[in-house]
């Protein structure tokens, strides 16, 4: 029972953070149809500035619930970070062929995972702190660490809040619209700039909420980012490439193949994740919830 | 009479620069002469990775996993059959490279574009992690060692960079040579233009009776026998097969040399690769942030030189010819 309880946590923790990741790359996927290689590293960024800001200020003795305002700070500097480089560097290459955009945002998964090493060094950094003061709780005669539960319901409550912002917002409308025709929703008045700045902006909030959120419990290490990439790649194969509710399945999916694979069988347990992946894609070429 | 001018029109260029690759080792030292090597070993890799890119239209970003195939080949033979014999070791590369080539290919081909790109990155990634996680198998990330090999039969002789730069140098610039003259075969082959057929069109090259998928995955299979080729060649020449080689960030690297050569031509992916090593081995002499350096180097490459180098020099000779 606790194993089943613990295991269980575990695999909905490890959701938690890989549907804000890929949820993102989804999201930028489905309205821009482009792959940001440099995903995982916003990611990253989102982990390093929260684990930087919350370190300063726990060592300059803030109180507690200082440091639990600073932990969004990451997710912001994130969505700063996706608002510059929609406009200078991803726009000139919608109308080029995809390979391109592959490679530019290649060439950028390469600086920015230099531009961390150069600003915050090459050792971890963590927010333990904010972990500790959470203390644990008792489920079930496990004892488990209260931080992570908090984390599983940010998880939560960002997938009801994407929901609702995409499905019963004037925005979300306007936003499946582009999605949908891109020409289309421009002659009929949208500027597809703006909900391309605004759209690939949410993404990378949403990866850096994800390395924000996991940094109390976990340091913020060199090439963390080119790791998630790859698990949210497998999430999106399998809930299919620009749909939310693909990668929401997805990261389920894949959090509880990966806790289980950890527990059982850890030699392959990658493999077996490629594996499903590949089975997804024999039987639904288009994942479980994408659009042919 | 045409045909004459451009064979005499390639031997102008052909000859001198087979001539300068054959007196290197005794012209520069043995650290240049090392570089090169790497150089022309990446080269047959990128040969073959431009037989999907630049032939068919298809971005693979997995081509680390043939190439690590073909390192881990060489290295497993040294390990548990005791083989030395490099002609061995690339017989086993190109038979196992082409197995793991045909079981990924038959997945990938039926998708094209980005899809392509992430399952060939996804796949290549199966491989990495079980180089990682076997490590009672594969050495884990202390990779496996291999020693210098016996070519032709003659074991290596005691100086071991002297063979490399000599023995070894001659050894794969002849593969390499023969990789080049088989890759230009084929893609002037009725087979290369229906790939390019593909390439341009796929409704129309389906139409003329092409089919699509057969021809993409034999297109995939060739260029993953290149790659494992080149993985055989680089495994002596490193010393040591580390799961380095089947991560994806090299299959991005073969990607980057091919963009940085230009993949529209025939010969960019072999300049690609010599230069993006020299770049390489001295961005990583030069500091510790190389990547930064690289990754600013690919997106000006991408957003101002699309071509790469042979776009450039095209440009150049194209102005020379014609002066205003």
């Amino acid at each position: 029972m606790e194993f089943l309880v613990i295991h269980g946590l575990n695999a909905l923790l490890y959701s938690s953070v890989l549907f804000l990741i890929a949820g993102g790359l989804s999201l930028i996927y489905g309205v821009m149809r482009i792959i940001n290689l440099a995903h995982g590293n916003l990611y990253a960024i989102g982990a390093f500035v929260t684990a930087w800001t919350i370190g300063t200020a726990s060592a300059a003795g803030a109180p507690n619930a200082v440091l639990l305002l600073l932990l969004p700070t990451g997710a912001i500097v994130a969505a700063a970070v996706g608002a510059i480089l929609e406009p200078t560097l991803l726009r000139p290459f919608y109308k080029r062929p995809e390979e391109y955009q592959l490679l530019v945002t290649f060439g950028l998964l390469m600086v920015l995972e230099d531009l961390i090493h150069l600003v915050w060094g090459p050792n971890p950094l963590s927010a333990g702190r904010v972990y500790e003061n959470f203390g644990s709780i008792t489920i079930g005669g496990a004892r488990y660490p209260a931080y992570n539960l908090a984390v599983i319901a940010v998880g939560i409550i960002a997938a009801l809040f994407l929901w609702a912002f995409i499905y019963r917002t004037r925005f979300g409308i306007v936003l499946r619209a582009t999605s949908q025709n891109m020409r289309m929703a421009s002659a009929l008045g949208v500027n597809v700039n703006r909900i391309y700045i605004q759209a690939f902006t949410i993404g990378c909030f949403m990866a850096g909420l994800g390395g924000a959120i996991v940094v109390p419990g976990q340091s913020a290490v060199l090439g963390m980012g080119v790791d998630a990439l790859i698990l949210s790649f497998v999430v999106v194969v399998i809930g299919g490439l620009g749909s939310l509710e693909g990668a929401f399945a997805g990261a389920l999916i894949v959090g509880l193949v990966r806790e289980a694979g950890v527990a059982l069988f850890p030699e392959v347990e990658l493999a077996v994740l490629y594996l499903i992946a590949a089975i997804v894609l024999f039987v639904r070429p288009a994942g479980l919830f994408g659009r042919a | 009479m045409q045909k004459h001018r451009s064979l005499l029109r390639t031997l102008a260029w052909a000859v001198p620069v087979a001539i300068a690759l054959t007196a290197a080792p005794h012209v520069v030292g043995p650290f240049q002469t090392l570089t090169l090597l790497y150089g022309l070993v990446f080269g047959i890799a990128v040969l073959g990775f431009n037989l999907l890119l630049g032939y068919t239209g298809l971005l693979s970003f997995g081509h680390s996993a043939y190439f690590g195939a073909g390192a881990y080949t060489v290295a497993f033979m040294v390990k548990y059959f005791k083989i030395a014999s490099m002609e061995l070791f690339l017989a086993g590369s190109v038979l196992v490279s082409v197995i793991i080539s045909l079981l990924f290919g038959v997945v990938c081909v039926r998708y094209t574009k980005i899809f392509f790109g992430i399952l060939t990155l996804a796949l290549s990634q199966v491989l990495w992690s079980l180089a990682f996680k076997f490590f009672w198998v594969t050495g884990g990330t202390d990779g496996l060692r291999i020693p210098t090999p016996s070519l032709l039969g003659a074991p290596p002789g005691a100086d071991k960079m002297e063979f490399l730069t000599f023995q070894y140098y001659y050894y794969v610039l002849a593969i390499f040579t023969v990789c080049v003259i088989v890759m230009w075969v084929i893609v002037h082959s009725p087979f290369g233009k229906a790939l390019q057929a593909i390439r341009d069109n796929e409704t129309r090259a389906e139409f003329i009776g092409i089919r699509i998928r057969r021809y993409r995955l034999i297109a995939f299979v060739v260029s993953g026998a290149f790659a494992g080729v080149a993985g055989a060649l680089w495994a002596p020449l490193n010393g040591l097969a580390t799961p380095d080689v089947l991560v994806w960030t090299f299959s991005g690297e073969i990607v980057f040399m091919a963009v940085l050569g230009g993949f529209n031509s025939f010969i960019g992916p072999i300049v690609g690769a010599v230069a993006f090593t020299y770049l390489k081995t001295y961005a990583v002499g030069f500091t510790v942030y190389w990547q930064l350096l690289l990754g600013t180097v690919l997106v000006v490459l991408v957003l101002a030189l699309p071509k790469g180098i042979m776009g450039m020099v095209e440009l150049l000779v194209a102005k020379v010819r014609r002066p205003r």
